[in-house]
This record gives structure tokens, sequence and C-alpha cells, in this order.
């Protein structure tokens, strides 16, 4: 008796981790795409998900194993995470009342515990047929989305988009920290290409409209851009190895490594202010080698946003990148960095900003654009954080480009400049046109003139001079770049105590 | 045909190609000079110019195509 009750079990529960029909997998299989399950063990430490609720979910309808979502509790890198994932071979990982409430109940579980929550989202959507039961009730789909925003913040929240996540679902990458697409099978959009066509007449494919490359590099609601789902999984491992488990925890300690080999700091920047260098290979000279995990690679280029360890600790990198528009601060890169320095913040990831700014972008297109409010995103996020916060003038920092990039005003833990910095309101050339333009316009001669603009920008020149600024205290120290990485990690060590409320207040009126 | 467009607005400082030159995937084509600073464009595939949009001095917009290939 004993062991027919035994089987019996057992025989559901295979049959409910066998997912959907076989012609599903199939599917799957031919978009490259894993089977849920498979999915789950490769996230998981040792392929462990031993705490699954709810397996059982709708198993009286007899075609909905697990109504389309496993939801589990395991370890990655060590630490236990919270996750639920779609299964697209069960209805096309569709969400029916019950995939609704595992959902929220998985979150809440997360929540509870302050654990990480990562969204395997692989989903075509709502079941329209269900609707009444999981749309809009006070337990309904939008509940995952008002949890999400409660627990942003609180717990890391991941997603990793396998397959289309549609309409209503396209919220849930939304609100995570970081998203992670797969080239190719991955896609976000509010109305398909089909609904586009009816609604309001647009011919368009999916790819260019809601694809993972599109979204990585043109929208921006992607953060990296995967060439698998093996890809996709490891590097959600990689990105949590930086995280604490939630706001109160530190963040992770592992052992150190010295820096990449390579030219020295001094070899790579450029002294003429005008010429574009690539800020990779001086940032690879200041962390431990193969420790930096980029945000937003594809997107706004112009700014570079990641993470680094130094001296086996994390510090959330933003840096100009002359080699991209000059490093010229626009709208999209200061939403991109703004974000990031948000996340940093949120989980106690110090910051150190490395400037080589000209300024924020000029002229129609980006006024239009509304790039001050969209710059005032960014210097609100970077003055409203406590964790240690500090800046390095690399090269040039020239007007509000100053400002963003955590200037003195800013309160920055320490602002430090290299031999090669230059801080003004903005360059030599311009500041000479701008005070003198009537006069060099007076002037006939051409030789004469040109000998009067030199000679004005040399004034200018010593005017701003670095040591200058230092004689003034406006900057608190003039590094070598050869010592520029111990520094760094010595600062930091001092910093690591750094305790404060950044203002009295309900919440700030986000610029947005 | 292939279009290389302007990354930014600005002014354009350098043409560094001539019609008909082969050019590779990454080469610089265009120096343009915006905000001060020297803005490289790469020529984002392989292929051989076609014609050569603006001159040195010209105004250009961003998207604004400077070169084509074929």
């Amino acid at each position: 008796m004993v062991a027919k009750l035994e089987n019996q079990l057992k025989e559901k529960i295979d049959q409910i981790e066998a997912g959907g029909a076989q012609k599903y997998h199939e599917k799957n299989s031919a978009q490259n795409k894993m089977f849920v399950r498979d999915r789950l063990q490769q996230l998981f430490d040792n392929g462990e998900y031993r705490v699954e609720d709810a397996k059982f979910a709708n198993n009286q309808a007899g075609d909905l194993p697990a109504d389309g979502v496993v939801t589990a509790i395991g370890k990655v890198g060590g630490k236990t995470v919270c996750v639920m994932a779609n299964d697209s071979t069960v209805k096309a990982g569709s969400w029916g009342a019950r995939t609704v409430e595992k959902i929220i109940r998985i979150q809440e579980t997360a929540m509870k515990l302050k654990v990480p929550m990562l969204y395997l989202v692989d989903s075509a959507g709502a079941r329209i047929t269900d609707q009444i039961d999981m749309f809009p009730n006070r337990r309904g789909a939008g509940k995952i989305f008002y949890n999400q925003v409660k627990m942003s913040g609180m717990v890391p929240q991941v997603c990793v988009l396998f397959g289309p996540s549609a309409a209503g679902g396209a919220y849930i990458p939304a609100f995570c920290d970081i998203v992670i697409m797969v080239d190719q099978n991955a896609s976000m959009y509010l109305g398909s290409p089909r609904m586009a066509e009816k609604v309001i007449g647009e011919k368009v494919t999916l790819e260019e409209m809601g694809g993972a490359r599109m979204h990585c590099s043109v929208s921006g609601c992607g953060d990296l851009l995967a060439s698998d789902e093996t890809e996709a999984i490891s590097e959600a491992r990689r990105y949590l190895s930086y995280f604490p488990g939630n706001y109160k925890k530190a963040a992770p300690v592992v052992e150190a490594a010295a820096p990449r080999a390579g030219r020295e700091l001094e070899e790579i920047v450029p002294e003429n202010q005008n010429v574009p260098f690539d800020m990779y290979e001086f940032i690879d000279r200041l962390i431990d080698e193969d420790s930096f995990f980029e945000m937003k690679k594809l997107f706004a280029q112009e700014i570079i946003t990641g993470f680094g360890r130094m001296d086996g600790k994390p510090v959330g990198i933003i840096a100009n990148q002359p080699k991209v528009k000059g490093g010229v601060l626009f709208v999209d890169s200061a939403d991109k960095a703004a974000r990031f320095i948000t996340l940093c913040d949120a989980f106690s990831i110090p910051l150190l900003f490395l400037s080589d700014v000209p300024g924020f972008m000029i002229g129609t297109k980006v006024e239009r654009a509304g790039i001050i409010r969209h710059g005032a995103k960014l210097i609100a996020a970077m003055s409203d954080v406590t964790v240690p916060k500090i800046s390095v003038i690399v090269r040039k920092a020239y007007g509000a480009g100053l400002y963003a990039m955590a200037g003195p005003a800013f309160e920055p833990d320490c602002c430090l400049a290299l031999p090669t910095a230059q801080i003004a309101v903005m360059g030599p050339e311009a500041a000479v046109n701008a005070v003198y333009s009537n006069k060099i316009n007076e002037i006939e001669d051409v030789k004469e003139r040109i000998q009067f603009v030199q000679q004005k920008q040399q004034e200018y020149k010593e005017h701003i001079d670095i040591y200058k600024l230092a004689s003034e205290m406006i900057i608190d120290d003039i590094v070598s770049p050869s010592s520029l990485r111990s520094e760094l990690i010595n600062r930091y060590k001092f910093y690591e105590n750094k305790d404060m409320v950044f203002s009295e207040r309900k919440h700030p009126v986000y610029p947005v | 045909m292939k279009e290389i467009t302007a990354s930014m607005a600005g002014t354009v400082w350098q043409v560094l190609v001539s019609e008909g030159d082969e050019v590779t995937a990454g080469q610089t084509v265009v120096i343009l000079e915006s905000m001060k600073m020297e803005i490289p464009v790469e020529a984002a595939e392989a292929g051989n110019v076609e014609s050569i949009k603006f001159a040195s001095g010209d105004f250009v917009n961003e998207g604004d195509v400077l070169v084509t290939l074929k």
C-alpha cells in the first residue's frame, strides 16, 4: 500500500518535472533554448535546487505542469537566492492565476529572507482566457511589479531573458537591477509586430522592434547581450559575485590579484587634451586582473560603467570614454551613469569616478531631448550617495562635466588629480574665443591674430594650472599615475567606515 | 550601399579617404571636431569609398551621412 502511494507520487512528480508536450521541447531545442529545469541546474551551485514550492500547482488541469513556472530556493556562489523561471513548453510560458500567485509568493519569500531574487523569463504573457483570475485583482500580475518596486534596493533583482517578455510582462525586466538578454532569442515589447501592424499600421520585425541587440545598444533596457543561454546564466552568477545578499550586508571580498600587465598609465593618457585615448586600457591597469563586469557595454558608449575589484574588493567605476564621441555627456550617457550609481549605492559598493570630460553636449538636438533634466538625474544620483566616493581627474573636467563626475562641491571623500588634469569652466580654445571674440575679430593681420590667441591661451592654461588648483585646495592631492592604484586601495580602506545620512527628509523629488 | 554617419554634431575637420579607396572595418575615415575634441568616425564594415558628402569645415548633425561605401 505504502509502496503504491509512493509510486503514484513519484509518477506525478516525474510528469510535472518533464514539463509540456514533446513537440514544445523540440521547438525549444530548434531555437537553441534549454528546458527550464536544465537552466536551473546550470544556475544553482552543483545543479541543486531542493526547495521548490507549488510544484503541484494546477496539477488537476492535466496539461499545465507547475502552471508553467518553477519557483525555487537554492544557492548561487554560496549565497541563498530565490528564483522564478518560466517554462516555455507549457503554453509558451504564459501566466495563469496560479502562475502569478507562485511568482508573488517566491517574491514574498525573498523579501522575508532578504535574499536576491532572480527572474528567468521566457513567457508569452497573460493567458487571455484566465484574465479575470490573474490580471486586475489584488494578487494579480500587477502585484508582481508592485513587489519588485518594493524589493528594489532591498535585495538584488536579476533578470535573465531567454525568450519573449511581452506586454505587461515586459515590466519584469524593467524593474530589475540588471537585464541579461540572449542574442536572437530574447525580446521585450509592449505590443508585438503583429499588433503594431494592426493598431498603428507599422510593419517591423521583432528583432528590429524589441530584439536583444536593439535593447542592449539603442533603448538601454538591456544591460548585457549574451551569445547563448549558457553564457547568460554564467554572467548572472558572475554578476551576483559582486553583491551582498541584501542592503544590510557588506559586498563580498575575494582574493586580490595584480592588474593585467601592459602599458603604464602615463603612457596611455596623451597630454594633448583634444586627442582621444582608450579608457578601457586605463581601467585595466587600475583593477585586479579579469575583475571587470561591465553594465550596458553597447549603450551610450561615451561613458563606461562597470564593477571591478581592487585588492579583492568590489568598486563601481564610472569613467568617461574619450574614444567615443570625445567622452562628451549625452542624454543616454547621463541616464546610464545615474542608474549605475544608484545601483552601487543601494548595495554598499564604493564608487570611483574617472574623468576626462569636455562637458555636456550642446546644440539643438540635445536641448530638445531635454539634456538638462537628464543631466540633473546624473548629478542628483551622484550627490545622493553615502558609499565611499572618490573622484579622479584623469585629464580634463570641463563645465558641468566636473559636477557630474563628482567634482569637489559634491563631497567626494577626495578629489585627486593626475598631473595631466585640467579643471575649468571650458577648455583654453573655447574660453579665449568666448572672452576675446570681439578683439580677435578686430585684429586684421592673420599672423598677429594667431599670436594673440596663442598668448591668451597660454595665459589661460597657467590660470587653470593644476598646481594652482592644488594650492587653492580645490583638489585634495596630485597623484602620479604609477601610484594611483595603491593610493586608491589605501584610501578605500580608510573610507570603509564612512557612515552618513545624506539629508533629512522622506525622499527627494527625483528629476526625471 | 553602406553609409557612414556622424556620431555627433560637429564640424568636419579632416577627411582621410578619397573616392575609390578601399577601407577596412574599424578604419577611421573622417575626423570631426566637436566640443573642442577630435572625434574619429570609423567604418563599421569594409568597402570601397563611393562618395564623400562633406568637406572640411562643413557643419554636420548627428546621423548625417558622411561617406558612402559600395
